[in-house]
């Protein structure tokens, strides 16, 4: 119960600590740099429920973040669920919190509504400042049989199968994967309407699916195991983005090729022109950048300084590669220009790409946005 | 006996590796948070195990797993308390549980219902571990037999309940059970996206209705108003009745019932991705059938708590198979739960059952020895809780409007969900009045999205197979499994419309006017009309096939009735109205009145936040209402505020802010 009691004492404090701010405002505000968050608390706001990844993601950063930031502020982890994380995104477009004492952490799925124009969209990621963005990889499997009948990298036997998979649905982030399998000239019918991935891994172990895709954390976890069992072998993993900005092979899949290499070996399939682009821009949206920390437009200049060099010292950690590989997969944790960037990739896409992904959605699943 | 040899060994171990005194500790920290959380309907397991998280890393494994099996465990128990006392369910898990446990409150035998159903828990919870150490290791087959087309049917199963459920009218029911899956479906659908009786506009509809807000406001406010009119104890007598011990006298009297509800539970629980949410209904539905006299369930048989409070607890160890053999949450708490194993350096899957047996075995008897020290304890505390029913109720009716508010403003942490609430309390309100089954509508509203996503997910594959071969369309839909459980339901069907009527059917019900009860039901047909309207203006076949057919049937049975209701004559009890009635047509205070103190609370919330509403709130009522001294006044005022921010701050939960927030920055609580 003491640390409860903690938790408490600080969300006191800050009350106090906010008064303080405000009156003492103009004499930091005219500082130098040297921000000081000694018996604050830092909420780290996610537009998803307790049970989610982003759950996971902020509460293995959040510990870690108090450490390194001056005057070890207590960081809590604050759930903001509703209408598939828009909801959320539209309330932080809303706050005009200036002292770092918020931070918002967004998903793939918070991203794909704002680059498709969905009309639930108020919030602009052009406002925001970013200080982190983690990427996360994804791992395309099939059934020993049908894995088999691949040509080496070639794609081009799996034409003729009837394939069906699980999916959350055509807007959201399995967008990737049924774009990528209709490039390769497959006929991949989604069963739409699963609620997590973990239900489209128990539809392929069931025998209904005979495609599925995961993500890194749950594929080492779940599909692994099938793999070493002869039940599941892997296809292509999405891929993952270097510091330019580049795909190149997912550094905890070595051993597994990209879809850009499928993609490349496969004659129905282009590295190049619309639906390339579109695929590439979703591809940013939803894995290299899939979850950031944003501070709100209004944050000091300092502020984001000093929460830039808190997450910059929290990747340098001896131990932090360790930790991180089993919660979040080796993946970047990217921080100062290269987040800038990641974000840049994720949250501007060419017309011609959005326009392409709009109309397939409306071709291929009858699905409008407007 | 090979399962033998791989078993016991590991038991072995994980036995020594529970009964550490350190261990104990945390099994017994964890029951003890679990209780103090689970009292309070709406906050389940999720806001216990998220409270214990960040101090899960980097703890030593078999403790960690101790206070969050131990939490996790006691939840289906201590929500009991709620269910049986006040007549609001705590969580999916005891919905039926209110049927017959918060009538016998009401007959003054809260100790004896409270004590039946814990020691059903405590049995259920010990049966289900038992099966589960075996079962575990040849589980996987089984489970992946239930496919799409089985859950669907195990759904539909479920659905099937309210034949038996459905009062004096059948009719009734199916239109009560029509109307609650039809506003199960209101919001973005889970198939393609599209809007079905919602806007952009109100983000808040475009999410759906939430469970913990459709449940509080079909039982629990109704109830509440109906109570707080009378001026009176819950307990009719005022008294206790008979004690603890009469409960347990009457579950070993039922032990073959228990038996029975407590395997319904665990296989049901086995089965991913049904959430556990039918599993008291079905057994709730068994017990009435297979019970040889009837007439008193729904006016308080004790067996109407024993069989679906053994079930729940067995339902928590099944839903523990899916969650450890294929890393799939079968519910909420169990997706932290699996976040939890996680932090302690475990990855639940194949992996962990094979390799980690004697983990395993101690999550599963962990969850044993939870139970039988959580309901241990709720058996001792039943006889001094229950003096809460004999309390006079005016005073009681305030805490609980405080604790239903902040329960339902958990859901999404806006006005809109105390708006909601008030809303689906008049429909609640309504249904109670005019004998339209509340657990009909639930079960529908429950099981709504559950059935239109297997539906039509086993739809579109069935679709792909009979395209490939009839064959290969039929060895998918009519495997032995679905076969099976459609003869189940075509059975619980004819035995329920059968006797169905003999439940809440005794006698005649109250009748007024004509006039009331038509327009209630010419309502409920408008709303219906206006929803498949609305939803077959949408382009996607698999976002409108569902609510379309549906609504279609509801809209039938609505024109049966109304057809029955031209003919029949005044005294009909097609025209049953409650406020025609003894109790409610009788009680000193008027129904909008009394529902008005509630929006009062509600109003205030809205202009001044809740915080500061409450205190308002709790002078004009104790002062008003419950008549009493400016010094009781202001104790009980202070109590309520005081508990209000030791929940919300232990918790980390914010209140309900008003208009006043967003024109003053306000110190928390007042935020």
């Amino acid at each position: 119960m003491t640390d409860i009691e903690t938790t408490r004492r600080a969300a006191l404090g800050v009350l106090g600590a906010s008064a303080l701010a405000f009156a003492a405002a103009p004499a930091t505000a005219g500082g130098h740099g040297g921000v000081d968050m000694s018996g604050k608390t830092v909420e780290w706001v996610i537009p998803f429920s307790e049970s989610g990844g982003s759950a996971r993601w902020a509460n293995f950063y959040a510990p870690l973040l108090s450490e390194q930031l001056p005057g070890n502020p207590t960081v809590v982890v604050r759930y903001r669920p509703g209408a598939g994380s828009t909801a959320g995104a539209n309330w932080f477009q809303e706050q005009d919190t200036a002292d770092g004492t918020l931070v918002f952490g967004t998903s793939g799925s918070t991203q794909f509504p704002y680059l498709l124009g969905d009309p639930r969209v108020r919030y602009e990621y052009n406002d925001w400042q970013v200080v982190l963005a983690s990427g996360v990889g994804g791992v395309a499997y099939l059934p020993p049989d049908l894995a088999g009948m691949m040509d080496g990298l070639d794609a081009t036997p799996l034409q003729d199968t009837d394939f069906l998979w699980g999916s959350q649905g055509a807007t959201r982030l399995d967008l990737v994967a049924n774009l990528a399998w209709k490039m390769l000239g497959m006929t991949v019918d989604p069963i739409f309407g699963i609620e997590g991935r973990g239900d489209g891994r128990l539809m392929f172990e069931r025998g209904e699916a005979n495609i599925d895709y995961q993500t890194s954390p749950a594929y080492l976890r779940s599909v692994v195991p099938m793999v070493e069992d002869g039940l599941a072998v892997p296809m292509m993993t999405w891929g993952a983005l270097d510091d330019d900005g580049n795909i190149v092979r997912d550094p905890t899949f070595p051993d597994i090729p990209t879809f850009k290499e499928v993609c490349e070996a496969t004659p129905a399939c282009e590295t190049e022109g619309d639906a390339w682009d579109a695929w590439k821009a979703f591809f940013i949206a939803g894995f290299p950048a899939q979850k950031m920390v944003f501070l709100p437009a209004t944050a000091d200049a300092d502020v984001v300084a000093t929460f830039d060099k808190a997450f910059k010292d929290v990747i340098a950690q001896p131990d932090f590669a360790e930790k991180a590989a089993t919660t979040l997969g080796i993946y970047p944790q990217m921080t100062g220009q290269a987040a800038e960037n990641a974000k840049s990739l994720a949250t501007e896409v060419p017309d011609s790409a959005k326009a392409f992904v709009v109309d397939w959605l409306q071709e291929a699943y009858g699905v409008s946005l407007d | 006996m090979d399962i033998m040899a791989t078993a016991l060994p590991a038991l072995g171990e994980a036995l020594s590796l529970i009964f550490q005194p350190a261990q104990l500790m945390y099994l017994v920290i964890g029951v003890l948070l679990g209780l103090s959380v689970g009292v309070f309907p709406g906050l389940g397991g999720i806001a216990g195990l998220s409270l214990v998280l960040p101090f899960m890393f980097g703890m030593d494994p078999v403790s960690g797993l101790a206070l969050m099996v131990g939490l996790i465990a006691v939840v289906p128990t201590s929500d009991t308390f709620a269910s049986v006392m006040l007549g609001i369910p705590g969580s999916t898990a005891s919905q039926a549980t209110v049927l017959d446990g918060f009538p016998l409150s009401k007959k003054g035998e809260a100790a004896r219902a409270l004590s039946a159903a814990f020691i059903s828990s405590l049995f259920g919870g010990l049966m289900g571990a038992v099966i589960l150490t075996f079962f575990l290791l040849i589980a996987r087959p089984l489970i992946l037999a239930f496919g799409l087309p089985e859950m669907l049917l195990i759904t539909v199963l479920g659905l099937s309940m309210v034949a038996i459920l459905a009062g004096r009218i059948p009719l009734k029911g199916v239109a009560a059970a029509g109307l609650g899956l039809m506003i199960g479906t209101i919001g973005e659908s889970d198939a393609s996206g599209s809007l079905r009786m919602a806007t952009y506009d109100i983000p808040y509809l475009v999410d759906g209705l939430k469970l913990v807000i459709v449940g509080l406001g079909i039982f629990a406010v109704p109830e509440i108003v109906a109570l707080l009119r009378q001026d009176r104890a819950i307990s009719k007598t005022g008294g206790l009745g008979s004690g603890w011990l009469r409960g347990i006298r009457d579950w070993a009297a039922n032990i073959w019932l228990s038996i029975r509800s407590a395997c319904i539970g665990v296989i049901v629980g086995v089965i991913p991705g049904l959430g556990g949410s039918v599993v008291d209904w079905i057994t709730y539905g068994f017990t009435v059938q297979g019970a040889k006299d009837k007439s008193q369930f729904g006016q308080g048989d004790i067996r109407g708590v024993i069989g679906p409070e053994s079930s729940n607890n067995a339902k928590e160890g099944g839903g523990l198979v899916p969650t450890l053999i294929f890393g799939i949450p079968g519910s909420g708490s169990m997706a932290v739960f699996l976040g939890g194993i996680a932090l302690l350096g475990y990855d639940p899957g194949p992996h962990m059952v094979r390799h980690n047996l004697d983990i395993t075995y101690t999550i599963v008897w962990s969850l044993a020895l939870a139970n039988v020290v959580g309901a241990g304890l709720c058996i001792l505390l039943s006889n001094q809780i229950a003096r809460v029913t004999t309390i006079r109720f005016t005073l009681v009716a305030p805490f609980l409007f405080t604790i239903i508010a902040f329960a339902a403003f958990q859901s999404s942490q806006t006005l809109e969900d105390l708006a909601a609430l008030i809303a689906i309390g008049i429909i609640g309100i309504m249904l109670r009045r005019f004998e339209w089954s509340r657990p009909a509508f639930l079960i529908g509203f429950v099981l709504s999205s559950q059935a239109e996503s297997f539906a039509n997910q086993a739809v579109q594959i069935a679709t792909v197979r009979f395209n490939r071969g009839f064959w290969d369309g039929m060895e998918y839909i009519a495997s032995p499994v679905s076969i099976g459980i459609l003869a189940l339901t075509i059975i619980s069907i004819v035995v329920g419309v059968r006797q169905g009527k003999q439940i809440l059917g005794s006698g005649t019900p109250p009748v007024a006017g004509r006039r009331a009860p038509l327009i209630f039901l010419l309502a409920v047909t408008a709303y219906v009309a206006v929803a498949v309207w609305d939803a077959s203006q949408i382009s996607i076949m698999r976002d409108k096939i569902f609510p379309v057919t549906i609504g279609l049937v509801t809209l039938a049975a609505c024109a049966l009735l109304l057809l029955r209701m031209s003919r029949a004559p005044a005294g009909d009890p097609v025209y049953a109205d409650l406020e025609a009635g003894e109790e409610d047509g009788q009680a000193p205070h008027g129904l909008w009145g009394t529902l008005g103190w509630f929006a009062l609370l509600l109003g205030l919330s809205a202009l001044l936040g809740f915080i500061l509403a409450l205190g308002i709130f709790f002078i004009l009522f104790l002062r008003e209402r419950a008549g009493l001294g400016w010094t009781r006044t202001l104790i009980l005022t202070a109590a309520a505020i005081g508990l209000m921010c030791f929940l919300g701050g232990v918790l980390g939960r914010d209140f309900p802010p008003g208009l006043l927030q967003s024109y003053f920055d306000l110190p928390w609580p007042l935020t």
